[in-house]
């Protein structure tokens, strides 16, 4: 019987710190024993559990993509006991991993649609996974059009920044990356918040477009009436929550939103879903 | 199916040599109650109990449990390597549990063995276990078992069910595992006494004297149940403790901690509880259950609406009656069932959060 | 204290009916044998559901942290003096509750009534002096006095020593009672005797908590015991941990613990935490003469320095 509270054993094998107040830093993993990458196929939107011997684990959406092979990064922002432990450990530590846990955004049946991903703050970890996934060469063929609202606090906030760049340079995705304000008058792209530059820059919805939307609370909470607004049905806007969460696989029972779970029936549900559970997340 | 007679003087000889192939547990009166445990070598379950105060679902759930064990000590080679502790699946007995008890593990199992995620430490020690169930001839005025899809004499869940006959014992084998169990303790004098169960058997489910109503929990609309009205009052007395979880056979939400002595470390599931706000309570501080009403409801919500929705397989509760006896404060969910049942959308108060 | 039910719904539909107060906290009938809910009344026709008798143990002070109405509640003396230390510790304000005092006989303990007969109990009738408790084979008569809660038995506060009015005139105080004859024998045991004592005393733990969310002084937003950042305790059954949290909460109470038995009352599995608190209790009343919850003005014994303090290392 396969043990799913057995974390597979890694090794740090690189730290990137991603946000000028160090708060966010990307850690590379490997696996230790041959085989485990192979046992951790995952999806775009799919996380883990980052597994801290002593201290315990936190459930982080998986930031490196599919179609990247040899290693698994998550972006981790540094908040609790076992993200401030895990910010203060360095490349070659051994700690263990799970997953890949949770369901993923759907992307069966997004293939032949126009992609809008809305993302702020640190939450952009498995839309980073996404869009790699997408753009890959073997993959692009398979989608519309891709938009991108991305937005952080400051230019310095920004995960992934010289990805950013490189994807700004390609005609076969829209970005559109905003910060709150910046005193950087070589800044140039947009200052606002992400909701209205979605209302902005993002294309209307419709039978073939979804929008794939990750972020903090009160962007999500203003965001909906914009996607709303620009004609996303509840049914094409898709989302992942967060929840307190232990186990990663639905047994624990903590992550309830009614009869479903996160952890598991999630974390990525449409709005249409969300909305006929009591929102306890 | 099998009858088989036991003259009760050959009880402890077949309990006793089916201790060589089984670990046996059941029931032991400890100061004012009863509880089960592991019986020692010549120990017999007491039979003459009504039930035990905690339920058994610790044999298969324990309070704390050590799954994984690592070091910390970077002199060593498998530093940090997380590895299953080794653990005990030998064959074992319980002797004693009561039909209600032995449901629940069904019910437990829903959550521990699903079609693409088992829980191995619950499960193995589930396949390891024979259950010997004792039918229940005095119930309590608070069991519900009968309405809670269950009964003294129920089966689901059994390998063998017992039911006393003065000086006999008659057991109906139920299970291939009843059966090596039967063989293992020498019980062969078969019966054809089926009229005995029969007889025995209604006559303890008309012992039963309390009753809950069911029948509208399945479609009542989730969220106007969520926002019922009712929920303020129900949730007033709560002292938000563990009591009810911890004693219900069928709650199994759990935690995982880590522990470290010195340089070793091990990593365990310990019981939780939805009633304590810690339970959901985000690292930024945010709690989505923040309140006492919102934690009492999900109790409630779980057990009778949330669950009764995602298995089919009835309500979350086998009626036992532990968390009606012991509650604190006296909330009883067979009131708060007859609230849910009767709801009526209109009633719904859409301003409750 | 027989016969205060109907002289209490007329107090609290008085309060209501003229919007003194927005809710009334009293209790109602239990659907068992000597249990009663807890409850909130805020329309003067629902008062009709509030009782009192000698199941009336739980402490109602609990039931006023930090809330924001203008509340009455009926209160024991044990629950008086409770809302007297939430007064001083800033939980409620003086002006929003109206205090309905209880002169009190003391509250019958369920437990030690449950071991005294045989068989499932069915029903309990009390009067003024006596217990009627019948189970389905029998009856027995016993008298109110001998299956008191242990803390009823002890008690030296059975009026209100604060309220705006009262449901009866008081009773007598009861004098001449030693509390701590229990204590003082665990005070002469030796230390391995001691541990064993408590390692006995404790180890039925299940760690739900219910004596510490039964105490009306247990109110910190987070418990040490739940406290992550750091992690003072493990979370698990390990026996160190289980007796970890008995101390401190005891610890915690010292000072303010007035013996309302709630603890004891609560607990699922009949631990006596009462012989941890009432040892800090009498070491208050030693030490400081420290009696907790009886003036609005004093502060508690463990919040206050005075030149006179018997312990060495404060000068």
């Amino acid at each position: 019987m396969e043990n799913p509270y057995l974390p597979y054993p890694v090794r740090i094998d690189d730290i990137t710190v991603e946000a000028e107040d160090k708060s966010l830093k990307t850690f590379k993993f490997v696996f230790l024993n041959e085989g485990d990458e192979t046992k951790y196929a995952y999806q775009a939107g799919q996380f883990g559990e980052l597994s801290i011997p002593g201290k315990g684990e936190i459930p982080i959406g998986i930031a490196s993509s599919p179609v990247e092979k040899g290693f698994v990064k998550f972006t981790v922002n540094r908040a609790g006991v076992v993200s401030t432990h895990l910010h203060n450990m360095k490349v070659g530590d051994i700690m263990g991993l799970r997953g890949p846990l949770g369901n993923w955004y759907p992307w069966e049946q997004l293939v032949g649609k126009n992609i809008l991903i809305v993302g702020g703050g640190f939450a952009f970890t498995t839309l980073r996974s996404s869009i790699v996934y997408m753009l890959d060469p073997a993959n692009r063929p398979k989608f519309g059009n891709i938009d991108v609202v991305y937005g952080a606090r400051s230019p310095g906030m920004l995960l992934y920044k010289d990805e950013l760049v490189e994807w700004e340079k390609r005609d076969d995705i829209n970005m559109h990356i905003t910060v709150d304000a910046t005193d950087d008058p070589d800044w140039k792209y947009n200052v606002g918040f992400v909701p209205p530059i979605t209302e902005q820059k993002a294309p209307q919805g419709g039978d073939d477009t979804y929008a794939i939307v990750c972020g903090p609370p009160i962007m999500i909470k203003f965001t909906q009436p914009v996607l709303e607004k620009l004609g996303y049905a509840h049914d094409h806007i898709i989302m992942s929550l967060e929840n307190r969460m232990k186990c990663g696989f639905g047994m624990c029972g903590r992550c309830g939103i009614g009869k479903e779970l996160v952890c598991k029936d999630g974390p990525v549900f449409t709005l249409d879903q969300i909305n006929k559970t009591p929102r306890e997340y | 199916m099998t009858l088989v007679k036991i003259d009760k003087k050959n009880w402890a000889k077949g309990l006793t040599a089916a201790a060589d192939a089984y670990r046996l547990f059941g029931p032991v009166r400890s100061k004012d109650h009863h509880r089960f445990n592991e019986l020692e070598k010549g120990e017999m379950p007491d039979l003459n109990m009504v039930n035990t105060r905690l339920s058994p679902k610790a044999l298969l759930f324990p309070q704390s449990e050590t799954m994984l064990e690592y070091s910390l000590d970077e002199s060593r080679d498998d530093h940090h390597i997380m590895k299953a502790v080794p653990k005990d699946d030998s064959p074992r007995a319980v002797i004693g549990i009561r039909p209600c008890d032995a449901k629940s593990t069904l019910l437990v199992k829903l959550n521990f063995d699903t079609p693409d995620v088992k829980d191995p430490y619950w499960l193995s020690a589930y396949e390891a276990t024979t259950f010997i169930g004792m039918a229940c001839d005095t119930p309590l005025s608070t069991c519900f078992c009968t309405t809670a899809g269950c009964g003294p004499y129920h089966e689901e869940g059994l390998d063998m069910l017992v039911m006393d006959q003065d000086d006999a014992y008659l057991a109906k084998i139920l299970t291939e595992k009843g059966k090596t169990f039967a063989d293992a303790a020498g019980w062969k004098a078969t019966s054809d006494d089926t009229a005995a169960f029969d007889a025995g058997k209604t006559e303890a489910e008309g012992r039963i004297v309390s009753a809950i109503k069911t029948d509208n929990l399945a479609d009542t609309d989730l969220l106007e149940l969520h926002g019922a009205h009712f929920w303020d009052d129900v949730a007033f007395a709560c002292l938000n403790c563990g009591t009810c979880t911890f004693s219900c056979p069928t709650c199994w939400c759990f935690d995982i901690q880590d522990e470290v002595h010195g340089k070793s470390g091990v990593r365990q599931k310990n019981w939780d509880s939805c009633m304590f706000p810690i339970f959901t309570v985000h690292t930024t501080g945010h709690n989505p259950r923040d309140t006492k009403t919102q934690r009492v409801r999900q109790r409630f919500m779980h057990k009778l609406k949330y669950f009764v929705d995602k298995y089919e397989a009835g309500i979350m509760c086998v009626g036992c009656g532990r968390c009606v006896r012991q509650c604190p404060v006296n909330i009883d969910i067979r009131r708060v069932c007859e609230q849910m049942n009767s709801f009526k959308p209109a009633d719904a108060c859409t301003a409750q959060g | 204290m027989f016969g205060y039910t109907e002289k209490m719904r007329d107090i609290a539909g008085r309060l209501l009916k003229e919007c003194d107060v927005e809710m009334v906290i009293g209790f109602r009938k239990g659907t068992l044998p000597m249990m009663n809910e807890p409850c909130f009344v805020t329309t003067p026709e629902d008062v009709q559901s509030l009782i009192w008798d000698s199941n009336c143990g739980i402490n109602l002070a609990n039931y006023l942290t930090n809330r924001k109405e203008k509340i009455a509640v009926f209160a024991k003396g044990c629950d008086s003096r409770n809302i007297v230390t939430h007064i001083i510790e800033n939980k409620i304000k003086r002006d929003q509750v109206h205090i309905i005092g209880v002169p009190c006989t003391g509250m019958i303990d369920k437990r030690k009534i449950t071991g005294m007969v045989a068989g499932e109990i069915m029903a309990v009738v009390e009067t003024e002096t006596t217990i009627k408790v019948k189970t389905v084979h029998s009856e027995t008569l016993l008298n109110k006095t001998d299956v008191l809660q242990q803390n009823c038995m002890l008690c030296g506060h059975r009026n209100p020593v604060v309220h705006d009015e009262l449901v009866a005139d008081p009773v007598d105080e009861q004098t001449d009672v030693d509390r701590y004859a229990d204590i003082r024998k665990i005070e002469t045991m030796g230390s391995e005797e001691k541990w064993l004592f408590f390692e006995d005393l404790l180890s039925p733990c299940i760690r739900c908590y219910a004596c510490r969310n039964a105490c009306p002084l247990c109110y910190c937003p987070t418990c040490f015991v739940d406290e992550a950042k750091p992690q003072w305790l493990g979370k698990g059954q390990d026996p160190t941990d289980v007796r970890t949290f008995h101390f401190l909460r005891a610890y915690h109470c010292a000072g303010r613990c007035t013996d309302c038995g709630a603890c004891e009352r609560a607990c699922p599995v009949g631990i006596n935490m009462r012989l941890l608190t009432r040892k800090l209790e009498k070491d208050c009343q030693d030490q400081f003469g420290w009696e907790a919850g009886l003036s609005p003005d004093q502060r508690p014994a463990l919040d206050v320095y005075k030149a006179n303090d018997p312990e060495a290392f404060i000068k």
